[in-house]
């Protein structure tokens, strides 16, 4: 713009926005991939005009003694600065450009763009997690108590462990005893292993990240042994994987959309295998309160034949199930019937999100004899798609969430039967098996991961600062949660496979290396909190762990 | 690490064998306490037909609101062992007024009580004791319990056994078992001291319970008054004994499957696999992790040592019909047993269960591998 010109409140410059495209005109061989790689249009061709200006020197003699201009045109790269085609800062430009001649940078201050991306009154919405980088509480935990002298700390590499946990309700010993002996009927118990890869709908992810993920899982169970478990979200399930023997790996989800539940219900008479459980989703870490989102960018012929929807429509799941009022009957008549339609074969429990009313649903759950356990998605949990105050703003950190729930459990004895799951923000920060086993320490029986996943096995680069973060409109430059082909082309799901399977190994071995000097292997540490310490008084009060300094 | 040593013997013996193999394991043990549990008993006591016998140690204080209290509930005195004590104790022992080993009538109101409330109310009448010492330090007491005697203080066993003249004639059983305490994590505390009892149920350990807060936890929620102290982390093992025996009805075959269950592909070959199974998802906060050596005697005299699964404390058991010896040390066990056939002497491993029962003819071994009996 000139500088008498026009501007309206929403004109930023480049200095407005969260990340400044650098481009080097020397190195830069005009080959054109980063404009065609953006996802967002951010950058595009520029034809620059330069003025150069021609002073003679003194005493310079010929024929051109006066001043003079010549006017060039250069042709590089133009980043844009309409807020609707802002960079997220993928840095996809650098990864194709043969001479690394263009890099996002993030700004040097907080952005002036927050502030516009609502326009026609639409708030942000937006993939990822909550924007925190500061290391959360999880990643101060320490593992304090190491065997030493009076109690032999175990080898890692060479003695037995069995890290497995139980998914299911789990009768006390004295009514299984009974129960056995009169050969009455036992609640399904499933024995998994505690790192489960948690609920990412098929819609939410490309068809080439599932696949990934469910080979990747099939090969730990089927090769590794290891009972590695995979929920499917809230948007069906393939119908060949129904009817396969691989469904035994999958947890189904059901929530308040019922996405994709026509295919399964129909499916029953035809598998070969039981689900591993079913996940009733009552609520979610990323957007606590508010429903499913899956926007119409990525629904396409396929996600909707899945989903029983029509093509090219937003798919938002309302924020509760319209049909339940009351946890006493309507969850417990909804646990009862996902019970019926597997001839209680399967366990069915609940997800929430992380909330301060965590404890009133758990000890609602802990009458009800079916409830195969508790999932809580704690403030940190991803999503494909949530409107970015729910992001950032909404919802209970898991740590303390988790750890009362657990404690509740033991003043009522009934800690080894109804599983905790945690989840939101494990592994937030890269510290997978340090964050699970402390979450382990104070009281969950397993946690599951999302983002995670995502970032190990198939190369996400979104962060809680805010970089890429588009999953919710099918442009991720990785291909994780695109649904065009041409994006999810990019990601091989072998090689997505591979990965699964490598951080799977990886954090078989971090466990054990946690677990090991703290003298277990026999059993997963369930609520060894004496094994934890924190540098901070309050936390370690609040957390009824061990205050070291 | 703790020393352990338990005698299993047709004879009465003097608890001083136990203390004399202390003596010779005492690389082991750094003086921090001794602690003795009897029963089977000889002499006097064999004819007390059943009447409790409160161990403790007492304040002249202390011994008053005793007597007040046990009158008060209709609790008389049927016999009691004096032990007067010479007046400088040994270094590291505390002085203390009373040791009370005493045997009392039951009141008239308990006549018609079944067994399972008597066995109740005397664990609830020891709890109110150490609850009401605890209150003004004026009590500590071990147990209340038909034929059972228990000692306990702190000092070198030797010198605390002359200083108690634990050799006197009145003091004779046919079951002994004795600690010597290496003091690790916790101050020293009497409370703290093994054997533990509950309800005719006893058990010693050395080693550490790496698992001990969440096997805690457990204990102290199954809404049983009894599951309370935990002044040592091993005090869970008497408990858990206790707990599948009269909770849940299983014998002692079945105490290693609880603490240390059979991983998957051993359950997938045993022939009771899928009971064993569910009893180790229902039992799962009852896993240990060693390292553990566990000796334990239970209500009908029977004599059992077990290990961890991996990390095996020491232990060994010998002897010949009529007089068994479970010790932590080889050495132990010699010097109580010279004379036996150390080809038979058994060490268990991780799957096994050593056992001699009330008739003490034969070191029964039991592995996790072979076949239950049936339930019943």
């Amino acid at each position: 713009m000139f500088a008498d010109g026009t501007i309206t409140p929403s004109t930023l410059s480049v200095k407005d926005l969260p990340w400044q495209v650098h481009w080097d005109r020397e190195n830069c061989s005009f080959c054109g991939r980063c404009t065609a790689v953006c996802p967002v249009h951010a950058i595009e061709l520029g034809v620059h005009r330069k003025r150069l200006l021609h002073a003679p020197l003194l005493g310079e003699t010929g024929g051109n003694t006066s001043s003079s201009n010549v006017y060039q045109v250069y042709y590089g790269i133009r980043q844009r600065t309409d807020p609707a085609y802002a960079c997220v800062g993928c840095a996809m430009c650098n990864l194709v450009c043969p001479n690394g001649s263009i890099i996002p940078y993030r700004s040097d201050e907080i952005d002036k763009l927050r502030f516009h991306i609502n326009r026609g009154g639409q708030p942000r919405r937006r993939g990822g997690r909550r924007n925190d980088p500061a290391p959360g509480i999880l990643d101060r935990i320490k593992f304090i108590r190491i065997s030493m002298l009076t109690d032999p700390a175990l080898d890692a590499g060479r003695h037995e462990f069995e890290l497995r946990t139980l998914l299911g309700r789990v009768l006390p010993p004295e009514e299984s005893l009974r129960l056995y002996r009169e050969q009455g009927w036992f609640p399904p118990v499933r024995e998994i292993y505690p790192l489960i890869i948690g609920a990412m709908s098929f819609g939410a992810l490309s068809p080439t990240m599932w696949e990934g993920l469910q080979m990747g899982v099939a090969y730990l169970n089927e090769e590794l042994g290891m009972p590695v478990r995979i929920c499917t979200g809230e948007g069906g399930c393939p119908p060949r994987l129904l009817r396969s023997r691989f469904l035994k790996y999958v947890i189904l989800q059901i929530a308040s959309g019922y996405f994709g539940w026509d295919e399964i219900i129909h499916a029953i008479p035809e598998m070969k295998e039981d689900p591993c459980a079913i996940e009733i989703k009552y609520g979610q870490g990323a957007k606590p309160g508010d429903g499913g989102l899956l926007m119409w960018y990525k629904v396409n012929k396929l996600i909707a034949a899945i989903r029983g929807v029509p093509p090219g429509v937003s798919l938002p799941s309302p924020p509760t199930h319209q049909t339940k009022y009351s946890i006493e009957e309507a969850v417990a008549k909804m646990i009862q019937s996902m019970y019926m339609a597997w001839g209680f074969r399967v366990p069915v429990y609940p997800k929430i999100s992380g909330t301060s009313t965590a404890l009133a649903v758990l000890n609602n759950l802990t009458r009800n004899p079916y409830a195969a356990g508790l999932a809580i998605d704690g403030e940190d949990g991803g999503t494909g798609a949530a409107y970015n105050v729910s992001l950032n703003h909404m919802g209970h950190p898991i740590a303390s969430n988790i750890r009362d729930c657990y404690l509740n459990l033991v003043k009522v004895g009934k800690q080894n039967e109804i599983p905790l799951f945690a989840a939101g923000g494990v592994g937030k920060h890269g510290n997978l098996a340090a964050n699970a086993a402390a979450l382990i320490m104070l009281g969950a029986s397993g946690v599951q991961i999302g983002k995670y996943i995502m970032q190990a096995a198939a190369g996400c680069i979104g962060s809680e600062s805010d970089r890429c973060n588009i999953c919710n409109i099918g442009l991720c430059p990785k291909g994780i949660t695109s649904q065009d082909p041409r994006l999810y082309r990019r990601l091989d799901p072998e090689k997505v496979a591979e990965r699964v399977v490598d951080v799977f190994l990886s954090f078989d071995t971090e466990l054990r290396k946690i677990v090991a000097p703290l003298g277990r292997s026999t059993s997963l540490p369930i609520g060894m909190s004496d094994a934890l310490g924190i540098d901070d008084y309050y936390a370690a009060e609040r957390l009824q762990i061990k205050y070291v300094i | 690490m703790c020393r352990l040593f338990c005698l299993t013997s047709e004879q009465p013996q003097s608890p001083m064998v136990a203390i004399r193999a202390l003596d010779i394991m005492r690389e082991g043990h750094d003086g921090s306490g001794v602690g003795l549990f009897l029963t089977d008993l000889g002499g006097p006591f064999e004819g007390l037909e059943g009447a409790p016998i409160l161990s403790g140690i007492f304040t002249n204080e202390g011994l008053k609101r005793l007597d007040e209290f046990m009158i008060g509930i209709g609790f008389t005195t049927k016999y009691k062992l004096s032990i007067r004590v010479r007046k400088n104790p040994p270094p590291g022992t505390p002085k203390r007024d009373v040791y009370l080993i005493r045997a009392y009538d039951y009141p008239e109101s308990w006549e018609g009580l079944g067994p399972a409330e008597i066995q109740y109310r005397l664990m609830m009448i020891r709890l109110r004791l150490r609850q009401m010492g605890e209150e003004k330090e004026d009590m500590i007491v071990y147990s209340f319990w038909p034929d059972v005697i228990m000692i306990k203080e702190i000092g070198d066993p030797m010198s605390v056994a002359e200083y108690l003249q634990l050799d006197r004639e009145e003091l004779q059983a046919r079951v002994i078992m004795a600690q010597g305490r290496q003091n690790t994590n916790y101050a020293i505390n009497l409370y703290a001291c093994h054997p533990f009892f509950i309800q005719g149920v006893a058990t010693m350990t050395n080693g550490e319970n790496t698992a001990f807060v969440p096997i805690r936890e457990f204990l102290m929620s199954r809404g049983f008054p009894g599951y309370t102290g935990y002044n040592s982390d091993s005090e869970v093992f008497t408990h858990i004994l206790h707990f599948m025996l009269y909770r849940l009805g299983l014998g002692i075959e079945m105490y290693k499957h609880l603490i240390t269950p059979l991983q998957d592909q051993e359950l997938m070959r045993h022939p009771s696999g899928p009971f064993l199974k569910q009893l180790k998802q229902s039992c799962r906060r009852l896993i240990i992790d060693g390292p553990n050596c566990v000796i334990g005697c239970l209500p009908d005299k029977t004599v059992f040592m077990v290990h961890d699964r991996k990390k095996l404390r020491p232990g060994v058991v010998g002897g010949k019909p009529g007089f068994y010896v479970f010790a932590s040390e080889m050495c132990g066990l010699d010097a109580a047993v010279p004379d036996r056939d150390k080809s038979k002497d058994f060490q268990p491993m991780h799957l096994d269960t050593a056992i001699v029962g009330p008739d003490r003819r034969e070191v029964k071994r039991c592995s996790q591998m072979e076949p239950l009996p049936l339930l019943h």
